[in-house]
């Protein structure tokens, strides 16, 4: 520890921190505009020039190391002088355009200029000019003449985000901050330069002259679009939901957000959204008020209890479903009788029921991850599925981590990768295997040592592991593994809220028929919460079939989606920004929100709607009044930390035989769940672009097609024209087509065979 | 004693003539009354009176939606909506004042930075309906067209106090 005194104040601090640091930490305010904590010090913008007691000129506080007894004025006459002076000329190329800025009333600059500014303009010559650039449909670069040149922005995409998209071309007053090329930023950090930009340079696109900052109420919210449990503040007006910004919170998604949960809002505002209860009667859709809709499905469930049994009652939910819904959905199902009920849509492998000990998680918490030194992930297409959890392990590499991958494609993390096997799906567990083999003998190359030379060990299984045919068994392996090197295993998780799905006992319990196996074989009737089987299902042929033979079907949605075709019923409910709920993170985070506004129009949170079906169906305890009331009995006597176990046992591992080619099966970053596919700005993306079937250029000249042509890919019944295209990353063997996206609903499961022809 | 000067006040009208030496007085007194509405008093240069939007000599409106009159008004008698107009410029598509909340402080005048939003000299306006005094986008501008000499006139008064 170092002691220094700034403005008088005795401070102590740690050695080799600098100046604005230590000021920070004592709470005395320094102006700055291109320091910013995470990223690494420029010292371009010279805002935070203070007086450092013998040195002959002011010196920037953000690139001054401390040393012991060290005097610092940050009010000084020297001091202020030089911040008139560093203002005076920052402002003399910025425009005077405040009124229509988007930056206007959250601006670094304008506070700045008011606290530490003349007051007055002495330049009355022209200003500079700067082109407006278009990046992208996301952030936008419109008025660049604003740019301070901090470069924040450019930092953040070397340091952060990995790559470098955006750079400072040109010198003196010509300095511009342009991407390569006329390229656009494709990152999918990129919503986070609109944060760190201090000036209305870069802004945000989606809501360019929506609303002024104040007249923004913020409400807190948590992410439903990713496992992680990334904390929001959600802007809302008008009982709109207008923007969203990070929650800060170091331990989660410390000061960034992903443009997943940024974005995602404008989904919210869709004009899919459903607002009335609706009957399907005579082939036509009817509105109906709330009472006919909830009697019609009492009476539908009845009767197909009564008749068919109660086991022919099926009910899905998504994991992005809050804690409380799923908890009322399995308690109505159990109270009519029927134990299939499952909220792991796209998982095909149900092997490891019964013998797990208890909830998948994490395995660690998401700062363990950071500070892991060797780290292993199987079956994760990491920076797309968890944009936050890449960049938390982009840092951990940057310090020295070393990162292995065990995966079906070679897509870029965007960091160093110490040692990478790719493999075709089917021979993932073999791979898996090999390495858990030379671990437990002490390799000393490849994975396996890797792994064996470190001390904090993390094994994580990503959303391909899990929904991987052959998952329980990639979870023993994972385990073995953790268990040689005594480090850490768990799922990295596909949903906002898959630890508490199964908390609250979302699965099938006893003779209950889990997901696939209530798709494989048909129910009668099925209850659907926030499902789009199409999308959201292992197998979108085999759901849409069920959904098509069902006799009921029962769709609790948000959004007027292709539940149109076989639903009987359609309930408008709200998303979690329009009703409280508990999200429970993949490293078992108890999260409980607020409605952030109205639901719209008609709609009703979901777990209102349950409640008034399990009364029409008189089943017991359905007279909550609060989701504060469901999730304290939903929760009651269960300790999360406790349940929270990965641990398996008897499971056998084998090969996988698979003839021809085999499908590997992303679901892209913008189509994981219902708001996300609605969100217009994210859909504009490079990263949702039309699916295309990604094979080795080997493959392609087995087939004797080029590049760039339709090819008919098929799956049992159906297939899907297809644009075909070369990735040398992939091994043979195997075709990538995504999932979860309209163009690809007619193909079979998300893994297994399929075959590729000409159109 | 007081008997008799009562009865002399009472016989000699004296407190009559008191009185009206006081009529007689602004009789002959240089008038101050205006017989509105065939005579007006003269109004200042800053008068604040009923509200207008302006545009430039070349047609186009003022305003660029910044929204600031809206967030200074103290009686909540304004309300905008701003939206991305097809040249890329920031418009407003709806701006209305609510002149029967309105209380003509005049802030909106001066919190504009680009004079859109002023106040005219005019007072003599009515409703019958409550909503004739909900002044909108189009009301306001033809305010402001029918009397931009006026206002450009009053403005540039003006100017060197601001």
């Amino acid at each position: 520890m170092i002691n220094i005194e700034i403005d008088g104040k005795q401070i102590q601090t740690e050695n080799g921190s600098t100046v604005i640091e230590a000021a920070h930490q004592a709470g005395i305010a320094i102006p700055h505009f291109c320091y910013h904590k995470k990223l690494s010090i420029a010292a371009n913008c010279r805002m935070c020039l203070v007086q450092v007691e013998k040195a002959p000129k002011p010196l920037p506080a953000c690139a001054t190391p401390v040393s012991e007894g060290m005097k610092v004025f940050t009010h000084s006459e020297q001091a202020v002088k030089a911040q008139k002076g560093v203002m005076e000329f920052l402002l003399v190329n910025h425009p005077l355009d405040c009124p229509i800025c988007d930056q206007g009333g959250e601006c670094m600059l304008q506070d700045m200029s008011v606290g530490y500014g003349q007051g007055h303009s002495r330049y009355h010559e022209e200003k500079r000019m700067v082109l407006a650039k278009d990046i992208g449909p996301l952030v936008a670069a419109e008025e660049m003449a604003r740019c301070i040149n901090c470069t924040r922005c450019v930092r953040f995409g070397q340091e952060i985000a990995g790559q470098m998209e955006l750079g400072q071309a040109f010198r003196g007053e010509h300095a511009e901050i342009m991407s390569f090329v006329s390229g656009t930023v494709e990152s999918e950090l990129s919503g986070n330069m609109i944060d760190l930009c201090p000036v209305g340079a870069l802004t945000s696109k989606p809501f360019r002259y929506k609303a002024r900052s104040w007249e923004l109420s913020r409400r807190r919210s948590v992410s439903a679009h990713d496992s992680l449990g990334s904390g929001l503040a959600v802007q809302t007006k008008n009982n709109r939901v207008l923007r969203v910004l990070p929650l800060e919170n170091d331990e989660i998604n410390e000061c960034w957000l992903s443009d997943r949960d940024r974005f995602a809002y404008e989904g919210l505002n869709s004009e899919q959204r459903l607002t009335k209860p609706m009957i399907k009667q005579g082939g036509q859709w009817q509105e109906v008020d709330w009472q006919a809709a909830l009697e019609f499905c009492a009476n539908g469930l009845r009767q197909i209890a009564n008749g068919a049994g109660a086991e022919q009652i099926g009910a899905l939910a998504t994991g992005n479903s809050t804690l409380e819904e799923m908890y009322l959905l399995q308690k109505l199902l159990r109270g009519i009788g029927s134990d299939n009920v499952d909220f792991r849509l796209r998982q095909s492998d149900f092997s490891a029921d019964g013998k797990q000990q208890g909830a998948p998680w994490l395995g660690m918490s998401i700062a363990d991850i950071g500070r892991a030194d060797r780290i292993l992930i199987v079956g994760s297409f990491l920076r797309k599925d968890h944009p936050l959890l890449a960049a938390r392990i982009r840092q951990a590499v940057k310090q020295g981590a070393q990162i292995n991958v065990i995966h079906a494609t070679d897509d870029d993390l965007l960091m160093k990768v110490a040692h990478k096997a790719i493999v075709a799906p089917n021979a993932m567990v073999e791979t898996l295997a090999q390495v858990a083999k030379d671990a437990a003998s002490k390799h000393s190359n490849g994975i396996a040592g890797s792994l064996a030379s470190g001390e904090r060990v993390a094994v994580l299984l990503g959303n391909f592991a899990q929904q991987h045919p052959q998952a329980a068994q990639l979870q023993a392996l994972a385990q073995q593994i953790a268990n040689v090197t005594n480090g850490k295993f768990g799922f990295i998780g596909d949903s906002a809220n898959g630890v508490g799905g199964y908390l609250v006992n979302a699965i099938p319990a006893g003779k209950g028929l889990n997901a696939a196996a209530m798709l494989a074989a048909p129910r009668k009737a099925y209850v659907l919460l926030n499902v789009e089987p199409e999308l959201d299902c292992a197998d979108a042929q085999q759901a849409i079939a069920a959904m098509q033979a069902a006799d009921l079907v029962i769709a609790m949605s948000a959004y007027k989606h292709g539940a149109t075709e076989y639903a009987d019923v359609l309930l408008p409910i709200a998303p979690f920004t329009e009703t409280s709920g508990t999200f429970i993170s993949s490293e078992g985070r108890v999260q409980s929100f607020n409605g952030s506004v109205k639901p719209l129009g008609e709609a009703r949170p979901a777990w209102k709607v349950l409640r008034v079906l399990g009364n029409l169906l008189k089943v017991d305890g359905f007279g909550y009044e609060t989701t504060q009331a469901v999730r304290d009995e939903a929760l009651n006597g269960v300790d999360v930390a406790a349940r929270l176990n990965n641990a398996v046992s008897g499971i056998e591992t084998g090969a996988a035989a698979v003839n021809g080619l085999q499908r590997v099966a992303d679901v892209p970053i913008y189509a994981t769940d219902a708001i996300v596919r609605r969100a217009v700005s994210l859909q504009a993306t490079k990263d949702a672009m039309q699916p295309k079937a990604w094979l080795h250029s080997k493959e392609l000249s087995k087939l004797g097609v080029a590049a760039g042509v339709q090819v008919k890919v098929a799956q049992g019944q159906g297939s899907a024209l297809l644009e075909v295209a070369i990735d040398d990353g992939l091994p043979e063997g195997v075709v990538r087509v995504a999932a979860g996206h309209p163009a690809t609903a007619t193909l079979g499961a998300m893994f297994g065979t399929i075959t590729v022809e000409r159109a | 004693m007081k008997n008799l000067i009562n009865f002399f006040k009472r016989f000699l009208m004296l407190e009559l003539f008191q009185g009206l030496s006081v009529t007689g007085k602004y009789f002959f007194a240089r008038h101050i009354t205006v017989e509105y509405p065939d005579e007006k008093t003269p109004q200042g240069s800053r008068f604040r009176g009923l509200h207008a939007q302006r545009r430039y000599p070349n047609g186009e409106e003022r305003c660029i939606a910044c929204k600031l009159c809206e967030a200074v008004c103290p009686a909540l008698a304004i309300k905008i909506e701003v939206a991305e107009r097809e040249d890329g410029s920031r418009r407003t598509t709806q701006y209305d004042i609510d002149l029967t909340k309105c209380i003509f402080c005049g802030f909106c005048e001066e919190s504009c930075p680009v004079d859109a939003i002023v106040e005219s000299r005019i007072f003599e306006y009515h409703g019958e309906n409550r909503g004739d005094l909900y002044y909108t986008k189009d009301r306001l501008l033809a305010v402001g067209d029918a009397n931009e000499a006026q206002l450009a006139q009053d403005r540039a008064l003006d100017a060197k106090f601001r």
